[in-house]
């Protein structure tokens, strides 16, 4: 009956590990082949592979596991896809109903342990409901705001026969957020931009979990209106990297233009994103002479860290649609002169060169890895996903991406050890694409176990692995916050990475020298398979520039800034 | 702003110009939350509060309507209006609740709570005790010849009162149910 009803949900990939207590959902998986199943190394590998999946297709990604150990190891997955709105379903078995609360053999609270790192959860104890109850899964999770959703499944409850519901038929949920902004409020939306002299779109996720339509209106919006556009982390693809209106990402390590063109603005439209406090820095002196207006699906998210003067409650699709529309029946008016003056005072901004840093001819500096990697794939079809430290930053400003949905990182929660199992889980859902995984040394060994499942299925995903044998993010804060103490930052007894590979099945390699660099980044792309580019770089770079935290945006430093104990007062007890 | 009653002074100035002059005044309403009456609902309403640091006062919960399994939740709490308006978003973005209702800015409610206290005493603090609870409308549902329990309703307020009043006369223990709220007039 699971099979089923994920069949009915359209389902083609479920992501999982079996167990005792999901045995029987295991024996229907056996005697069918529409659905296929990828087996991991570790649940939580599961559950970052279906955010993979996910974040690079627009579809909810599927989980299957046990219960007890390998629901508490799902965890981590859940809340990662929480923080960042991916719709995940994850179903989980559980010991028979009527031993629930007798600490019984692999028992554990599944649903009290997932209720705040999920949208929603279920115990199902009749299996009447089950297949209706699945179907109330997919919808939470993919309808508003998405995000994970949890099915618990006790072992009797699979045994037994009942009737199943198609999807069809299920129960029509009373969860139905809305969709369509406010007329007026938008209406009023188009007077501020029609008169803003320095006005900037603060773009996040939204735009992206609101489907690949609304990247195209916001496209247009843009080039109608003339008006710079900026992007969070989670937002990056929704505007073209290469499009004249485009600043860069925003925030603590976004760039100079991006963060000066937020402090300075009049008006800021924030379209589907949070304002996060790696975005924000200093609350109370955040873009201080802007009229902010925010769309967004989650009325939770509207002046919850931020006052804004107009929200508008909606999906962005629908919104940026009747914005556009209303924008054009009034004349497609802008402010012109103003613009004019607010782009030249962007330019000088821009010519700052905030990317800019001292290379070397010696060694590799992890900004020209990631140049030469964005210079020969692009391109391509090309998807990236990435571990969380420096090397997440660096790729975010030195990759470019033209296209919503090819860009796989962990940003709310932050997570060490997501983007090697999201890589395999991208690479399933586009088995022809160039799949690569920018790493880091530390963050690739929290979940390097599924190099394995990417050989078992033939992926060939790429690991892209900036070593500079340091938690390099860790240490550049103990630079900046706790005087050069370097403690416990280093990664020692680092393996052989090539070695380790091989061992695996996956073909391994380490380059050092900076002339070496496009022969083995070619080597990678071009190799039909699997394959783990150890690139050695300079160990003590910092990644700038950089919003020291407690500061607000225009207290950026840049790449000459001597960093050491630039973080200081209020700011130190941030993280 | 013509479209909407955008207040004057956003027009080139920052929306902090216009932050409420009381956000630091601390508030009390009391929300009514109609939910389905599912397992685990009362705990996500619960880690809703503790895992994102707001207060509960008081907080009352039954099923309202057996056939439609709905439950109603009246809530007690306290914070700054920007963490009142947080508070109800938050709550109204939990699957299972299907409203959210706030009473305290919705007009007048009626906001009724039980308690039983039991009190021990002879003599005169005794015949006392008995005295005000008649003057408090507070009933007698149990009495043996050293103590009584009284039963009590009304607001939250009258019952502090009460119990205030009998604490010198030999308060033992005392229950109260939190506060059960309902708006004034026709509408739901
Ligand atoms: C699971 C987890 N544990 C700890 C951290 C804290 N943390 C953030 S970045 C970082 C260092 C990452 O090192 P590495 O993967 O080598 O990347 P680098 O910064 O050196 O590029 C650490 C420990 C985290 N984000 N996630
Ligand atoms: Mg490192």
């Amino acid at each position: 009956m699971v099979v089923q009803a994920l069949k009915d949900q359209g389902v083609d990939t479920v992501f999982g590990y079996p167990g005792g207590a999901v045995l029987p959902i295991y024996d229907e998986i056996f005697q069918q082949n529409d659905i296929r199943h990828i087996l991991v190394r570790h649940e939580q590998g599961a559950v970052h592979a279906a955010e993979g999946y996910a974040r690079s297709t627009g579809k909810p990604g599927v989980v299957l596991v046990t219960s007890g150990p390998a629901a508490t190891n799902a965890v981590t997955g859940l809340t990662d896809a929480l923080m960042d709105s991916i719709p995940i379903v994850v179903l989980t078995g559980q010991v028979p109903t009527f031993m629930i609360g007798t600490d019984g053999f692999q028992e554990a609270d599944t649903v009290g342990i997932t209720r705040p790192c999920t949208k929603h959860n279920w115990l199902v104890k009749d299996t009447n409901m089950l297949a209706d109850t699945i179907h109330q899964a997919f919808h939470v999770a993919t309808t508003g705001r998405p995000g994970p959703t949890l099915v618990d499944i006790p072992k009797d409850v699979q045994f037994a026969t009942g009737t199943y519901i198609p999807p069809q038929k299920a129960r029509t949920s009373h969860y139905q957020p809305q969709k369509k902004g406010d007329i007026l409020a938008i209406t009023a939306l188009v007077e501020m931009m029609e008169e803003a002299e320095q006005p900037i779109f603060y773009t996040g996720g939204g735009v992206i979990n609101s489907g690949p339509g609304a990247s195209q209106l916001l496209r247009e919006l843009v080039d109608a209106t003339g008006f710079p556009i900026t992007s969070t982390l989670m937002g990056l693809g929704a505007y073209p990297a290469s499009g004249d209106k485009w600043l860069g990402m925003l925030g603590m390590h976004g760039l100079y233009e991006a963060n000066m063109a937020m402090h300075d603005c009049d008006l800021m439209i924030n379209i589907g994103a949070r304002f996060d406090d790696r975005i924000t820095g200093r609350i109370d002196s955040f873009s201080p002479g802007s009229k902010k207006a925010h769309i967004d699906i989650d009325a939770s998210s509207i002046n919850k860290v931020i006052h804004v003067d107009l929200a508008i409650l909606g999906d962005v699709g629908f919104v940026l649609e009747d914005l556009l529309r209303i924008w054009k029946s009034r004349g497609r008016k802008t402010n012109k002169e103003g613009l004019k003056a607010w782009w030249a005072q962007i330019e000088q901004w821009r010519a700052i060169d905030c990317l800019s840093y001292n290379n070397s001819e010696k060694i590799i500096k992890p900004q020209y890895a990631l140049q030469r990697l964005e210079e020969l794939t692009k391109g391509m079809d090309r998807y990236i996903t990435t571990e969380v430290g420096q090397h997440q930053m660096w790729a975010a400003q030195y990759l470019g991406f033209e296209d919503p949905n090819r860009w796989m990182t962990s940003g709310g929660l932050g997570t060490m050890g997501y983007g090697l199992p999201a890589s395999n889980g991208v690479q399933i859902a586009h088995p022809d694409a160039l799949v690569i995984n920018v790493a880091g040394d530390a963050s690739i060994m929290m979940n390097i176990q599924e190099i394995s499942t990417a050989v078992q299925f033939r992926l060939p995903v790429k690991q892209f692995i900036l070593n500079n044998e340091r938690l390099g993010m860790v240490r550049q804060w103990q630079q900046l916050l706790h005087g050069e103490r370097y403690s416990q930052s280093w990664t020692e007894s680092l393996p052989d990475f090539p070695k380790m590979a091989e061992a695996f099945g996956c073909k391994g390699r380490t380059v050092k020298d900076p002339a070496d660099l496009d022969d083995a980044i070619r080597e990678m792309i071009e190799y039909d398979g699997p394959f783990l580019l150890e690139v050695l770089v300079e160990k003590h770079e910092n990644c700038f520039p950089m919003i020291p935290s407690g500061e607000p945006h225009n207290k950026m430093l840049l790449g000459d800034a001597t960093a050491t104990d630039a973080i200081k007062g209020d700011g130190a007890v941030l993280v | 702003m013509a479209a909407l009653n955008i207040k004057k002074g956003s027009s080139r100035k920052s929306a902090y110009d216009l932050r409420d002059p009381n956000a630091d005044v601390i508030e009390r309403h009391t929300l009514a939350v109609i939910v389905d009456n599912e397992p685990g609902v009362l705990a996500r309403v619960i880690g809703l509060f503790s895992g994102r640091g707001y207060n509960i006062d008081s907080l009352t919960v039954a099923e309202v309507d057996h056939t439609g399994h709905q439950s109603r939740i009246t809530i007690v709490t306290t914070g700054t209006p920007a963490v009142i308006v947080q508070i109800k978003a938050q709550l109204g973005r939990i699957v299972p609740v299907h409203q959210v209702h706030d009473l305290t800015v919705e007009g007048f409610a009626v906001e009724r709570e039980l308690a039983l206290l039991k009190v021990a005493g002879l003599g005169e603090k005794r015949v006392e005790a008995l005295r005000l609870a008649d003057i408090f409308r507070a009933n007698v549902v149990d009495s043996t010849l050293q103590s009584f329990i009284f039963e009590i309703t009304g607001s939250p307020e009258k019952v502090d009162a009460f119990a205030d009043l009998m604490r010198p006369l030999g308060l033992v223990e005392i229950a109260r149910t939190g506060v059960a709220a309902l708006s004034r007039g026709g509408e739901a």
